[in-house]
């Protein structure tokens, strides 16, 4: 049976995608077959992350109406033959997902996949009920900001009530706190909220923080989900990330501010 | 019957005045049948809520359009439904004649347009309703929740809320009695819903949006002179929100 994670927010911008492509990627590099599917019908963006986006032909909405089979629309990954994407449909929207579509999906991944991310669009409408609903563990990215944590905060509450798990009285959907775009010396400045004023909000458990990075952006633009960029913190946040998910015991790191060295400023990249 | 000096005599009652959060059926439509079946549909949504619930009957609208109607009829049906009407507004002379002989009292019509939580204190109903008087000793429900109340959960309870952890900002909790919270207050907490002036709310760490008790309330900016991490105990004094710490 295939882990369901769903990666979700509430508030958009705050790295959902990212967070999905460099998660995936990094179970699938470990050697565990993985899927990620793209909940954001009307506006698509996983395959771009993943650079997958010429060699889209089906999609999500294709196999839910029985126009194409699961095989026909998974795309493998060129860099990790372990990761497959299953793209949103870009001319739909969100209505055009069903609970029994997505559980229909769900099941027969679930047959020979180890883990399915499922990408969450923002808000908490049908695309990212949907995207939670079937989940076993939640990945609430939070950025350091009031009305980010607010979002997520509402997003919790939607988890514990109207996933299936809620539904049928199982046990309740293991909740993960991401906390991206953080950035220890604004926090030191008082411009930005730390780890425990969003851990005391959220009581939630940290999975990992990742840093404020440029890698992001041009991972983004080029195509590599983060991860991959082994130099980068962000890539190394989410690496962290997923050894810790997989029950590694890491200590948390960038939190404190760097001490400006020779290297940092050799590498100015911050 | 004691005709003596009455200051002499230990004072057996007294009158008060009091605001109640009590629901209002506002009709729009004079069609009983469709009254029934809308209202039928209502309480299947929320049984428990809803069972000998009092209800003031609002006649205001229909009167402004000149839709007749039988005010004896519509107490028949929503008692079938299980409310317990308290009374009407807005009735004309024909409709406020049948209330009375039915023994139910007209309500002035004065803030018929305030939220449920806007009740200033200032403004109480002229006429003391007997009916709306809920014994707190009967089916008391309470309620414990062990998880954190998460922005727009809203929890209700009939009884007393124990809530231990935090009730986070934009959560609502309401209970008919006393609301006891271990952990931080950041939402709102509604305590004597129904209007019971002797319940309390009693938390950790107060950073409350709101808090009212018996629907005389208060907003974080008249909290924010209370420190923040330090237990308190708010009640209700002479329509005065009193905290205290503990």
């Amino acid at each position: 049976m295939a882990r369901i994670i769903v990666v979700t927010s509430g508030k958009g911008g705050v790295g959902k995608t990212t967070t999905s492509a460099a998660i995936a990627m990094g179970l699938a590099k470990r050697g565990h077959k993985t899927a990620v599917i793209d909940f954001d019908v009307g506006l698509r963006n996983l395959d771009l992350i993943m650079g997958c986006e010429r060699r889209v032909v089906y999609d999500l909405v294709n196999v839910i109406n029985n126009e194409a089979t699961l095989n026909q629309a998974l795309i493998r990954d060129k860099r990790c033959d372990q990761l497959f994407i299953l793209p949103a449909s870009q001319t739909r929207d969100k209505d055009a997902l069903t609970t029994e579509g997505v559980g229909k999906i769900l099941e027969e991944l679930s047959k020979d996949f180890k883990y399915i991310v499922c990408d969450s669009p923002a808000g908490i409408e049908r695309g990212a009920t949907l995207a939670m609903y079937f989940a076993d563990d939640a990945f609430v990215v939070t950025n350091p900001e009031v009305s980010s944590v607010r979002d997520s905060d509402r997003m919790l509450g939607i988890l514990s009530s109207k996933s299936r798990r809620a539904e049928n009285g199982e046990e309740p959907i293991k909740e993960y706190l991401l906390l991206s775009r953080y950035s220890p010396d604004r926090v030191k400045l008082g411009e930005m909220l730390s780890v425990d004023d969003v851990q005391e909000i959220l009581s939630l458990h940290l999975l990992g923080v990742i840093p404020e990075s440029k890698s992001v952006l041009n991972a983004s633009n080029s195509g590599t989900p983060v991860i991959l960029d082994e130099q980068s913190d962000a890539g190394q946040a989410y690496a962290d990330i997923v050894a810790r998910y997989l029950g590694e015991t890491k200590p948390h790191r960038f939190i404190e501010e760097e001490k400006k060295g020779l290297l940092s400023k050799l590498f100015g990249s911050k | 019957m004691s005709t003596g000096a009455p200051t002499s005599q230990k004072t057996a009652l007294e009158f008060k005045s009091t605001s109640l959060t009590v629901p209002v059926l506002l009709l729009a439509s004079n069609d009983m049948s469709l009254i029934d079946q809308q209202l039928k549909e209502k309480v299947i949504q929320a049984p428990e809520f809803f069972k000998n619930s009092p209800l003031l009957i609002d006649l205001q609208k229909l009167n402004a359009q000149n839709l007749p109607i039988d005010f004896t009829e519509i107490v028949a049906i929503v008692r079938q439904h299980g409310f317990m009407p308290i009374g009407l507004r807005g009735g004309n002379e024909k409709q406020n004649g049948d209330a009375l002989a039915m023994n139910l009292p007209q309500h002035s019509l004065h803030g018929s347009n305030v939220p449920l939580v806007n009740k200033v204190p200032a403004k109480t109903l002229p006429t003391p309703a007997p009916e709306e008087q809920k014994q707190a000793s009967q089916s008391i429900e309470n309620k414990l929740v062990t998880q954190p109340i998460r922005s727009g959960q809203r929890v209700y309870a009939k009884g007393d809320l124990i809530v231990t952890a935090t009730v986070s900002a934009g959560a609502e909790i309401m209970a008919e009695g006393n609301i006891h919270i271990y952990g931080s207050l950041r939402g709102r907490a509604l305590a004597g819903v129904l209007g019971n002036v002797n319940s309390r709310i009693f938390c950790s760490d107060l950073q409350a949006e709101l808090i009212s008790i018996a629907g005389i309330y208060q907003l974080s900016d008249d909290l924010s002179k209370y420190p923040a991490h330090k237990p308190v105990q708010i009640s209700l004094d002479n329509q005065t929100l009193i905290i205290k710490d503990i």
